[in-house]
């Protein structure tokens, strides 16, 4: 059974914004999961209704099993890391803590126990008498996660808790989140817009746009099968390249990017002849060769990029595409192609995802 | 010249017509009015003969200390009822008013009667108070009284409610300006801990707002302390306040030096009570950032 199930859940801001719109998801008992998108696209708002600071218009939040959806935050058994980790600045390190308990009740020796231990878990003991302005963002962060998992909550929710943080102290968090995660079991969902934190730390990742969640799977399942051009994009990197479909053959489908033949995999779809479509393909995954069934492409610009180096290029039919070529050992000697410079491409078919073309507005 | 000497007489000039107005007209001002606290009544003039008549007179003669109680009571009084009618305001503005520009509106329908004459004011709850004024002739017309109360106005209760409608938005605006500054997420911090909105008013909103308080209790406190309009206008006969007795001792009573000393405590009074309450903020000041 799931711990958390959201049904059919729509909300509307003043000013008609569909913030929500029409979102239903279940999660498994001590489950990963990230809700995954840019700004503004309602991630947030659906961690708020499950919080309970905002209220959905329609629908339905079951926690364990029971309706929550009309509770107030301080009756529901979720816990929250703010963005701005919201440390009462006027308690210290363990009265934040331990804040929840104390007014619950608890007895002063249990709180000071299961503050210890809390602290303890995410290695801050030492800063129990702090005061938050006392403490870095890093540390900062660690309180808010002990007070948040001090009173172990069904569901641990985060609000783009890592997005504070500078780069290095930010990965070193993500190992640490997910340790934490691992040691708790507890169910946890994080709100992010950074693609790589969420391919990091997810069991699962739901991609939202537009209010809606356009696809939900585990990390390879997203990077390697995205459903949209949007997924294929905002998972990673990917070219999209306009195509015409040329024909099928056996299981590859052959389109046509301006004057120039390429096979692709067709993936379960069905594309007529004729239609406009869009290639998604991985930097990464395309290989330089100058063979003459190769796609002719012209650098414009190489950039490094301290393990890769990327080559911006401008493809027959005058589309962008990028190239990503790993800096191994044995291709440092080769020298990389300079600008102006001709060259080949060439992609596995496997590598290649074929969407039909967005329909013009 | 070096570039070191450069500064340092580019901040002097920066620095000098401030440095020179407060000197002008505040140190000195005050410097000659504690020299006076020490001169000698004589006939029709004062000489500086150095001594503490007028302290031991302001120490000895109850009716100085009456008036400095009565006027601490009255100040209490003002910054008390001030309190308990602008925090829920300012709560509610802050909190439960949800458009911002009605926010606003409503704000300046609170500023506003600072920019209106404080004498206007003061008059309005004469003519509000009065024996044939609004109050008055509103329950003598329903039946209520039989014929005007004089209970309203000439005493302690008029003086503090007019002082306390002159000087209320010195203590909404402070309070204003905390509870604005407190984080929503550590609101929505404390109801997600499990604790209901009245406790988390209690623990959380109430403590972080503790430096507008203090602000707005300075402010009324010490504005009152000092009034002596209000209780010429509404005041009466048990009404007088320090300010009074000051102004007439420099008028009618013709007594400089007294006048000066009683200037000098009251003056050492707020003195105190600003560096109390900066005590008090400053070992509460939260970095909420």
């Amino acid at each position: 059974m799931s711990i958390l199930e959201v049904e059919r859940l729509t909300k509307a801001f003043p000013g008609g914004v569909t913030a929500v719109d029409d979102v239903s998801f279940g999660l498994a008992e001590g489950e990963f999961v990230t809700l995954l998108g840019p700004s503004g696209c309602g991630k947030t708002t659906m961690l708020r209704m499950i919080a309970g600071f905002e209220s959905p218009d329609t629908g339905r939040i079951l926690l364990g099993g029971r309706d929550v959806t009309d509770d107030p935050p301080y009756k529901r058994q979720v816990n929250t890391v703010f963005q701005d980790y919201a440390l009462f600045p006027h308690m210290s390190v363990g009265e934040n803590v331990g804040y929840g308990l104390r007014i619950a009740g608890a007895k002063r020796d249990e709180i000071a126990r299961r503050v210890r231990e809390a602290l303890a878990t995410v290695d801050l003991l030492g800063k129990i008498d702090a005061k938050p302005s006392q403490l870095s963002g890093g540390q900062r962060q660690r309180v808010a996660l002990a007070r948040a998992i001090i009173r172990r909550p069904k569901v641990l929710l985060l609000d783009e808790p890592l997005s504070a943080l500078d780069v290095k102290l930010r990965e070193a968090m993500q190992v640490e989140l997910r340790h934490l995660h691992q040691k708790l079991g507890i169910t946890f969902i994080l709100v992010t817009h950074d693609q790589k934190e969420a391919l990091v730390l997810s069991d699962r990742i739901m991609v939202v746009e537009r209010g809606r969640i356009v696809q939900s799977g585990t990390p390879s399942e997203l990077y390697e099968n995205p459903a949209s051009p949007y997924v294929a994009d905002f998972i990673g990197t990917a070219n999209l390249v306009p195509a015409r479909v040329l024909g099928a053959e056996g299981d590859l489908l052959v389109a046509a990017i301006g004057e120039e033949r390429i096979q692709a995999r067709r993936g379960g779809r069905d594309f007529a002849p004729g239609a406009e479509v869009l290639l998604a393909i991985r930097p990464e995954k395309v290989l330089l060769e100058d063979r003459p069934d190769a796609l002719s492409a012209t650098v414009t610009e190489t950039m490094f990029q301290g393990n890769s180096l990327r080559l911006k290029l401008e493809l027959g039919g005058g589309a962008p595409f990028a190239v990503d070529l790993p800096l191994q050992a044995t291709l440092q000697q080769t020298r990389p192609p300079e600008s102006g410079a001709r060259i080949g491409l060439r992609v596995d078919p496997a590598n290649i995802i074929v969407f039909p073309a967005e329909p013009r507005p | 010249m070096r570039l070191a000497t450069r500064r340092r007489l580019g901040a002097l000039a920066v620095l000098a017509p401030p440095l020179g107005w407060a000197l002008l007209f505040m140190i000195v001002p005050y410097a000659i009015m504690f020299a006076y606290s020490f001169y000698r009544k004589q006939a029709f003039a004062f000489v500086p003969d150095l001594n503490l008549d007028s302290y031991v007179a302001l120490l000895l003669d109850p009716q100085y200390s009456q008036v400095l109680l009565r006027t601490l009571k009255i100040a209490l009084l003002v910054s008390i009822s001030a309190l308990v009618l602008a925090y829920p305001l300012a709560y509610f503005l802050v909190f439960k008013v949800k458009s911002a520009r009605l926010r606003l509106f409503l704000y300046m329908a609170v500023i506003v009667p600072l920019w209106v004459s404080y004498l206007l004011r003061a008059y309005t709850w004469k003519t509000i108070l009065g024996n044939e004024g609004v109050l008055n002739s509103f329950l003598v017309w329903t039946g209520i009284l039989s014929e005007p109360s004089s209970l309203f106005i000439y005493n302690q209760f008029s003086m503090v409610l007019t002082l306390t409608y002159i000087f209320i938005p010195f203590m909404v605006m402070p309070i204003y300006t905390a509870l604005e500054k407190i984080p929503r997420s550590l609101i929505e911090a404390s109801g997600d801990l499990g604790v209901p909105p009245a406790l988390t008013f209690l623990r959380v909103t109430l403590p972080l707002s503790v430096p507008g308080i203090l602000a707005g209790a300075t402010f009324t406190f010490c504005l009152t302390f000092g009034d002596f309009v209000a209780p010429f206008l509404v005041g009466g006969p048990d009404g007088t306040l320090v300010a009074n007795t000051i102004q007439s001792q420099f008028g009618i009573a013709f007594n400089w030096p007294l006048g000066a000393a009683l200037s000098i405590v009251m003056l050492a009074i707020v003195i105190f009570i600003l560096s109390v309450s900066d005590r008090f903020e400053r070992a509460g000041r939260l970095d909420l950032a």
